[in-house]
This record gives structure tokens, C-alpha cells and sequence, in this order.
């Protein structure tokens, strides 16, 4: 077994000491499991929990996180910002948009590299992307360490799931060069799932869900098939025109022209003047995030005027309207491409920093159904920070693998082990309602579910007991559109597997639209199975089994009863 | 998983003239399926890979990781702690702290500087566990929670890495004492020793110590083992003997005193530490054998070196001493040789010249024989010129022609033929030049 073998490299997992860092384009975070097993964010020396990924050089020394994004305002020449999605990347596929009131990047060698003065004396250096990239993890270790008392000498990093193997490879090495052992690298989207669903009081379901990671240059959304706790992504979906940074363009724009209202001068033709302008009104969009008015306000902002005003949220949501119908489309893209409908969504995460914003939570609401559940903060109390979803889903990981081998880790996440067969249907038993004689289908396992599977489920039966029989059926789920009728539905389980009793009171309301809902369509017939001499409000217990090579077997009996029905369907 | 999914709706009921082999029917199969990865994350994920990478199937794995959690509550409870409390030490007085055994109070004292703080943590657990005073108040004795405060002040100071050094630092009973000459002399000097360096190494900062070893134990081994020892870096200190300082600001000069006090008697007791060990380093090593040995055996190589050097010395003498025998031998032969040679040559020379006068003889004999080659009585004058000539003849002709011509002459008597043979003679000398015709008229 390999877990007896000697590792080739990296440190033994008795002297690990991991942690998980999400390491964004405009912020990173790290975090570490208690001793509880809980993940917690560590707060740099600085007290910040997102510590911005910016490092600023002033007379040789240097800055990383809120202080470097102070000097974006008067060092902006020698403070590097925005570089992570630069990580091995050519400099022909590069948009340094961002970076346009920062250091420029530019080509060096064949990489991408910045020239800054990081030296007290002397010539400015050219420091390239992995440098750079270096050094900022270099500070977040350093943090993590003060703040856990141990050297951290390795790291689960969460990556964007449009990295490429060249970048994931660039990002490796910069972190081995930073001291860190990278003993994973995983998904954003995979990492915020994670961090709900290891909570204590998350159950392990089937779901479908929707991670919609905003955040401040870019936004990404992945649709997620959620199988028993085993991970699969859907269909992804990335956009760099509709981020946080957008928002904080319009509040800039308006204050811009607020200003320019009392005085004559346009604050954003100024470098200096736009730097402090966009600072301030990132500022006062998480202000807004919180409250329902956010002050505004700049020491002199532009020819030494000082400038200050306020805002309501109403206001900022009717500005940024735009940008948060961009969210809407991005989001019900990504279903789209998914192949399924929003009725069929159980989930939506909202992680990034500007999912905090509330208008983007209740949008989400009126997208989907009510029997989805937004976790956002101003949607779900219990909601876990989204700037923090990440780092909390690495330090899980990390903590789950950091006593593996490096070999084993490496044979575990091999393609070999994760790419396997997904059900195409959804595999169920039929049962009989009270008003239709016609079966209904129940699912048991739900499509796109990893093979080797099992599931098992309890059936009530007919409540006079006696003989019953067991058809398993595979079910393909459809979107029925009807118009509106005087009744407000057919039946109470159109509404699929989970949580079907509270759907009633929404879907009644009376709107002239059409009623959508989903239904199952039963497919081909798997096998049928007979339990005899079921007792009176007996239940029957049905173990269905998918192996590898989507054989099935099947196991029925009587809950608390003996013996049972087994039986096996070949694979095809 | 232990809830599962319940379905409220109930299930059809059996048809009658519905059969089946064992009450399963198979009908179809599934429908083709698409691959997709999964993303390696999550708990879930792990225990997919471990199926997979192990090949085994659900229920299999629920086993295997069922028995392996029972084998990790079992390894837990293994390491507990258990240890008889001393009556005496249940009965002590939390105010009286600094003489306490810390680890005995927590049953530890089998571990004592060796315990972990984990050790340490489910020690005190168990302990609070058996004294806490609400317990004993349950069980009907007297609210005495003495020992309990005992219990908390050696948890403090264990779980305190400072102050635990400082109690480690004064802690005789992990002291082993030096070996007793008695008890050495049953041989176990290699063992009791180690014993006590090992005691005495918990107080170096550099870890780990080297070990004493024992009689197979090589020259850097215990060349290394005593220059650490003679270069000790303690972190023993003697904090914890220090007496109370007065805790309050009215007599700032008498708590200045205590502190200086203190500090000194620290020092002192540094010092004496020091020496301590020194001399203990000095006791073991005084007796150890293998030093003897080592010194032994460097002197039986100096030793050997010398005597190696003398014999090559002696060795070259004598072998100077025999080349000049040898020398002198060999030039005393030749000199013997040469003068053998000579004494021979001499013979010879004599004998030569014996030959010659003898063939001389011969010469003038034969001459005489043929009368000197007339008839009758040879005149005086005849004889003289014939005698002249063989005398002329003579001196022409060398040793060994002088002996040919006394062979040839030899035993001759008859005058014709002996002249015949001083005539061919005188010819022949003629003829090489040595003779002017003429001048032996006589012989020709």
C-alpha cells in the first residue's frame, strides 16, 4: 500500500501544519481548523480577515494587504495588485484593466513580471508574477503562523475551476517557493460547498446547487451536483464585466458627478483623485451592505477639497441596477447550460465579498423558487460570511488530508479515481397516491450521481399491509408549464425529493403566469420485487445499490422484519 | 447512514397474478451513463477514493473502517494512567505546594520530566475526576478539597512550560544517584553509569544527548560522550527554591534584598551544579576501563611505532656492518688471488728460466755431442766460435723456441744431424730477420 511507502517529497504528515488559504485576485484569506474540527479564519496582524492581495513597496520595505491599499493612492507605481489571475498566464492572454492604476505588468522572459523599486537604493527590479505571488503567500504564512504559534508548512489553495494546469502549476510552484507544501489545490465553488456542508447541523442530502462566487474583479458560478457529499460540477460559468468592481464604478461615478456639482473639477481625471474616490466608495458599499445609508467621504479629494456625502441603499440599488440584472443573467445562464431549470435547484451559495450586498440575495430569491434555500447573510441568518466560504472549505480540506502521504493524496485525486460514470436518470420506486391509481415515481437516487452508489429509503405501504410490490424504475424529471387554473395545483409532490410540504403557499399565488413545476417522467422498468405479509403500517426498507459498471442490486425488507428480497440487474 | 430517507407514500399493492423467481423479476437495465469527474474534496470524496483505491464495495468498507475505529478507542486506553496514591500525599497541604511532587500527585511519577503535556491533561482529568471536592461532599465526607487544590497547582505548573522547567530543574526524584563503589563491582559499572547521564542529559538544551554506551563502545563514541558532558549547556535553574519575595510595596528595600538574595543563591546553586557534574563526569570517567583502554592501546601503537623504528635502525646497521664485511672479504680474496697469482707467475718464471738454462744446457750440450761439428779434438778457437754462435743463436731466440730446439736436438748424437737442426734454425732466424747472414758461420 502506498500509505507504507516513504514519501518522495514534501513533509511527512506528522510534522504538517496546514492551512487553508484562498487566494483571490482581489483578496486572499486564511484559515485553520480548531481543535474542534471547525474551521476559523485567521485575522492578519492588521486585524483584517480578507486582507487584500496587494503588496506596496515604500522606501525598501514592505506592505501587503489594507496597508499596501492605502498606497495605491500615492505609491501606486510600486504596489502590485490584482496579479493572481497573471499566474501563468501568457502576457498576450493578460487584461490588465485593473491594474491600470497599479504597477503595469509586462513581459519579461516569457513570463509576466512588474518593475518596481523594492529596494531602498538603487535601480527599480523587475519582479516577476511567481515573485510576486511569493511573497504575498509568504505574508499570509507568516500570519497564519503568528496567529496559530506554529510554523505552517503546508496548504490546501483554492484555485478558480477555469485554471488551467499551466496556471495551477505556476501557482504550486510560487507557493513551495513561499515554504508552503500545496497538498491540494480545489475548486472555489467546491470549498464553499464544503464549508456548508461541513457544518455540524448539515445533513448529507441530494442536491443540486448554484455557487455564485462574486467577487471583485471577477464573478464565477458553478452548478454543483451535490450526491451524498460527493462533489460534481455541472456546468461553470465566468464573467469579468459584472463584478464588485463595477459597483464600485457607479458609486464612483455618482459621487464624481455629485462633486463636480459643487465644484468645477472632475475628480477622476486626476490618478490621485480617482484612486482615493475608488477606495472610498468600496468603502461605502460594504457600508451599504450593512445599512440602508453609508456616509461618503474624502479628505481632499480633489484641489485639496474635502468632499463628503451620503447615501440610502434604495439609491445604490437603482444606480446599480445594470450591473445586478448581469448577476440575474449570469446565474440563470449557468442553469441553463447545466441542462436544467431553476425549479430543479435546491441550493444557491452566494461567497465572495460582494455577495454581502443584500439586493443581490433577494434577486436570487425572486429567480428561483421559495423552496430553494439562498444562503446569503441577508437571506439566511445562518448564513457563514461569504468572503470567508473559501478559506473555510480549504482549512477543511486540509485538515481532512493533511495526515495522508503526498503519495496518497496524489493516487486519491487521480483521474483514474475521480472520473467515473453519472447516472443519467434518476433511479426510483413507483407508489401510489390516494386520488390517482397511476403510479407516482419516488426517487431514490437522484441523476448525476457518482457510481459506485447507494441509497436507501423507507416506504410506507398500503395501510392495511399485506402483499406489495416494488417496481424500480428509472425517472427522467421534465418542466411541466401549465397556465394558472382556478385550483391552485394537482398534487403536493411535483416539487421533487426534498422538502415538498411548504411549496403550497408560494406557488398559489395568483399571477398570471404559468404555473411551472417539475414532474417525473417514468422511464424503462428496472426490475420488480414482492414483499409478502407486510404487517399493518408496516414500512418496507429498499437498498438500492449502483455499482461501477452501473449493475444494480437490489435489496428489500421489512423494516424490523426478517429475511427480505435481493436481487441483482446486470449491467448493460 | 442511520435516517433514511422516509416516503409517506405508500407502495402498490401486489398484483395476483404477479410471480417471480424468489420475488424478483429483472426487466430492464439501466440506461447508458455519462462520465464526469467528481471534485477530490470533501469527506465524502475520501472514503469514495478509499473504496475505490482499495477496490472494495460499501458494505466491505463500513466494516474495515468500523474495526478500525474500535482499534483507535482501544490504543487510547492504553496509555492510561494508573498509579497507588500515598495516603500521606492525600492528606497534604495545597498552602505547602513548593515541596510537592508534582508528578506524584497526578500519579505520573513513573514518566515524571518524560511525560507529554497530553499525559499530563488526561492525568489531571482523571484525577479531578476521583477528588473533586462536590464528589466528596456527595460521598458524605467533610468538604476538604485540599488534595484537589494540590491537584490544580501541579496541573498549573506542569502545563506551564516555564514553570514546569523550574520544577524539573529541582526535581530529585528524577535524579539518579552516582553508582557506589560497592555497586560497582558487580560488573554493571556500564549500566549504572547510563543511567545517570541519562537523568543528568534532560537538562541539556542541545538534544538529543549522546549515550555513555558501554564496553564495545568505539573511541568517538565516548570521546564525544565526555566532551559533551564536559561542555554542558544546562537550562537548570533554580528559580523554584528561591524563598518568597514579599509581595508588598511598603518595604521595597527589604524586597530587594529577598531578590538579590535570590539571585545570588541562584547563582550559588548554578555553580555548584556545575561542579557537581563535572565531578560526577570526572568519577565516571576515572573509572572508566574503556578510557584505560583506548590509552592502552594508543600507547601500545606509540609503543609499536618506536620499536619499529629501532629495529629498521638496527636493521639498517647490520646491514651496513655485512655489505662491509662483505667488502672486505671480497678484496681480502682478490688480494690473496693476486698474490697466489704472483707467487704462481714467480714459479713459472723460475721454472721457465730453469727450462730455459736446462734447454740452454741442451743447446750447448749438443753441440758438445757433435764435437762442435769436427772431428778429433775440437781446437780451442773452434769451440769458442761454435759456443759464440749457439750463445748468439740463443739470445735471438726466446723460452719456448729454445725449448723446440732442445726437443729437437734432444737425445740427438749423430754431428750431420744436429747440425742439420742448427742450421734449419739459423735459416729460419735468418729468414725473420733476428739473424744477419753470416754472423753464425759455425751452425750453418
Amino acid at each position: 500500500m502506498a500509505a507504507e511507502a516513504a514519501p518522495a517529497s514534501g513533509t511527512t504528515p506528522g510534522e504538517r501544519h496546514a492551512i487553508g488559504i484562498a487566494f483571490g485576485n482581489s483578496n486572499s484569506s486564511i484559515a485553520y481548523t480548531t481543535v474542534e474540527d471547525k474551521a476559523d479564519v485567521i485575522a492578519n496582524e492588521d486585524g483584517d480577515r480578507q486582507i487584500p492581495s496587494i503588496l506596496s513597496y515604500v522606501d525598501g520595505e514592505e506592505y501587503n494587504g489594507q496597508q499596501a491599499k492605502q498606497q495605491l493612492i500615492r505609491n501606486s507605481k510600486n504596489t502590485v495588485a490584482y496579479f493572481r489571475d497573471f499566474l501563468g498566464q501568457d502576457f498576450k492572454s493578460l487584461d490588465p484593466t485593473h491594474c491600470h492604476a497599479s504597477a503595469h505588468p509586462q513581459e519579461h522572459n516569457g513570463t509576466i513580471a512588474f518593475t518596481i523599486q523594492d529596494k531602498e537604493e538603487g535601480e527599480p527590479s523587475v519582479v516577476t508574477i511567481s515573485e510576486v505571488t511569493t511573497r504575498h503567500l509568504k505574508r499570509l504564512v507568516q500570519s497564519a503562523s503568528d496567529f496559530t504559534g506554529k510554523q505552517v508548512n503546508s496548504a490546501v489553495l483554492t484555485v478558480p475551476t477555469n485554471f488551467s494546469e499551466k496556471q495551477k502549476a505556476a501557482l504550486t510552484k510560487a507557493a513551495n517557493d513561499a515554504g508552503l507544501e500545496v497538498l491540494q489545490l480545489i475548486s472555489e465553488p467546491i470549498a464553499s460547498l464544503l464549508a456548508y456542508d461541513a457544518r455540524a447541523e448539515a445533513k448529507v442530502a441530494d442536491k443540486i446547487v448554484v455557487v455564485a462566487d462574486l467577487g471583485g474583479t471577477r464573478s464565477d458560478v458553478a452548478v454543483i451536483a451535490s450526491r451524498g457529499g460527493m462533489y460534481t460540477i455541472l456546468a461553470t460559468a465566468h464573467d469579468y464585466e459584472f463584478a464588485g468592481a463595477q459597483l464600485d464604478k457607479v458609486l464612483q461615478d455618482h459621487f464624481a458627478k455629485e462633486f463636480i456639482k459643487w465644484n468645477t473639477t472632475d475628480p477622476r481625471e486626476n490618478a490621485r483623485s480617482l484612486a482615493k474616490l475608488k477606495l472610498e466608495a468600496e468603502a461605502t458599499k460594504k457600508a451599504l451592505s450593512i445599512g440602508t445609508n453609508a456616509n461618503f467621504s474624502v479628505e481632499s479629494l480633489a484641489e485639496g477639497i474635502d468632499f463628503a456625502s451620503t447615501i440610502n441603499r434604495l439609491r445604490y440599488e437603482t444606480i446599480a441596477r445594470k450591473i445586478f440584472d448581469g448577476f440575474n443573467r449570469l446565474i440563470e445562464g449557468v442553469v441553463k447550460k447545466a441542462g436544467l431549470d431553476v425549479l430543479e435547484i435546491d441550493e444557491v451559495i452566494l461567497s465572495g465579498g460582494t455577495s454581502h450586498t443584500p439586493k443581490i440575495a433577494s434577486n436570487m430569491s425572486a429567480i428561483f423558487p421559495s423552496t430553494t434555500t439562498i444562503l446569503a447573510p441577508s437571506t439566511t441568518p445562518t448564513a457563514i460570511n461569504p468572503s470567508e466560504l473559501q478559506a473555510r472549505g480549504a482549512a477543511l480540506q486540509a485538515s481532512l488530508i493533511q495526515e495522508y502521504e503526498k503519495e496518497d493524496i496524489e493516487q486519491s485525486t487521480h483521474p483514474a479515481v475521480t472520473t467515473v460514470k453519472h447516472l443519467t436518470n434518476a433511479i426510483g420506486v413507483m407508489t401510489i397516491t390516494g386520488d390517482i391509481d397511476k403510479g407516482l415515481f419516488t426517487p431514490i437516487i437522484a441523476a448525476e450521481t457518482a457510481v459506485p452508489a447507494r441509497r436507501t429509503i423507507h416506504i410506507a405501504t398500503p395501510k392495511e399491509g399485506g402483499d406489495v410490490l416494488i417496481k424500480i424504475v428509472e425517472g427522467g424529471s421534465h418542466i411541466k408549464v401549465s397556465k394558472p387554473e382556478p385550483k391552485p395545483k394537482t398534487n403536493g409532490d411535483k416539487k421533487g425529493d426534498d422538502d415538498s410540504d411548504d411549496s403550497d403557499v408560494s406557488d398559489s399565488d395568483d399571477e398570471p403566469e404559468d404555473v411551472r413545476e417539475k414532474v417525473w417522467k417514468v422511464g424503462t422498468v428496472l426490475a420488480e420485487a414482492a414483499i409478502k405479509g407486510v404487517k399493518k403500517g408496516g414500512k418496507i426498507e429498499v437498498m438500492i445499490n449502483v455499482a461501477g459498471d452501473l449493475a444494480v442490486t437490489v435489496t428489500c425488507r421489512e423494516v424490523g422484519g426478517k429475511g427480505g428480497v435481493r436481487g441483482n440487474v446486470s449491467a448493460p | 447512514m442511520a435516517t433514511h430517507t422516509q416516503v409517506n407514500l405508500p407502495l402498490p399493492v401486489l398484483p395476483d397474478n404477479w410471480s417471480g423467481e424468489k420475488d424478483f423479476k429483472p426487466i430492464g437495465k439501466l440506461s447508458a451513463a455519462t462520465q464526469r469527474s467528481i471534485e477530490p474534496v470533501g469527506p465524502h470524496f475520501l472514503a469514495h477514493a478509499r473504496r475505490a483505491r482499495h477496490k472494495r464495495t460499501f458494505s466491505e468498507d463500513d466494516r474495515i473502517q468500523a474495526q478500525e475505529n474500535v482499534k483507535k478507542v482501544e490504543d487510547d486506553d492504553s496509555g492510561e494512567i494508573s498509579e497507588p496514591e500515598d495516603p500521606m500525599m492525600l492528606s497534604r497541604d495545597a498552602k505547602d505546594w513548593k515541596s510537592q511532587d508534582h508528578y506524584a500527585v497526578l500519579g505520573l511519577s513513573k514518566y515524571r520530566y518524560k511525560a507529554t503535556e497530553e499525559q499530563i491533561k488526561r492525568a489531571h482529568r482523571k484525577k479531578v475526576l476521583r477528588h473533586h471536592p462536590d464528589k466528596k461532599a456527595a460521598a458524605g465526607s467533610t468538604e476538604d478539597d485540599s488534595f484537589f487544590k494540590c491537584i490544580q497547582k501541579a496541573t498549573e505548573i506542569l502545563l506551564d512550560p516555564v514553570k514546569r522547567r523550574q520544577f524539573d530543574s529541582v526535581d530529585e526524584h528524577a535524579d539518579v544517584e552516582p553508582p557506589t563503589k560497592k555497586q560497582l563491582k558487580d560488573g554493571k559499572y556500564y549500566k549504572l553509569w547510563s543511567n545517570v547521564f541519562k537523568s543528568e542529559g534532560r537538562f541539556s538544551r542541545i538534544q538529543p544527548v549522546p549515550k555513555f554506551g558501554d564496553e564495545n563502545s568505539n573511541k568517538e563514541d565516548v570521546d564525544t560522550f565526555y566532551n559533551f558532558f564536559y561542555n554542558f549547556d544546562s537550562w537548570r535553574s533554580f528559580e523554584y527554591q528561591d524563598e518568597d519575595v514579599p509581595d508588598d510595596n511598603e518595604n521595597r528595600d527589604q524586597k530587594r534584598h529577598m531578590e538579590r538574595k535570590n539571585n545570588n543563591a541562584r547563582k550559588k546553586k548554578k555553580t555548584e551544579d556545575s561542579a557537581r557534574l563535572r565531578k560526577l563526569v570526572d568519577d565516571a570517567m576515572a573509572g572508566d576501563e574503556r578510557i584505560k583502554r583506548f590509552r592502552q592501546e594508543a600507547n601500545a601503537s606509540k609503543n609499536k611505532k618506536r620499536l619499529e623504528k629501532e629495529a629498521a635502525e638496527k636493521k639498517a646497521l647490520d646491514d651496513a656492518k655485512a655489505a662491509k664485511e662483505a667488502e672486505a672479504k671480497a678484496s681480502k680474496e682478490a688480494e690473496e688471488k693476486a698474490k697466489s697469482e704472483r707467487e704462481q707467475g714467480k714459479k713459472a718464471k723460475e721454472a721457465a728460466k730453469a727450462a730455459v738454462k736446462k734447454n740452454r744446457r741442451v743447446l750447448k750440450g749438443s753441440v758438445k755431442d757433435a764435437n762442435y761439428f769436427v772431428s778429433g779434438d775440437a781446437p780451442a778457437s773452434v769451440i769458442d766460435a761454435v759456443l759464440n754462435d749457439v750463445e748468439l743463436v740463443q739470445g735471438k731466440i726466446d723460452a719456448d723456441e729454445t725449448a723446440a730446439l732442445a726437443g729437437k736436438l734432444n737425445g740427438l748424437k749423430i754431428a750431420d744431424e744436429i747440425k742439420g737442426v742448427w742450421s734449419a734454425e739459423v735459416k729460419r732466424l735468418v729468414s725473420a730477420g733476428k739473424v744477419k747472414d753470416g754472423d753464425v758461420k759455425s751452425l750453418a
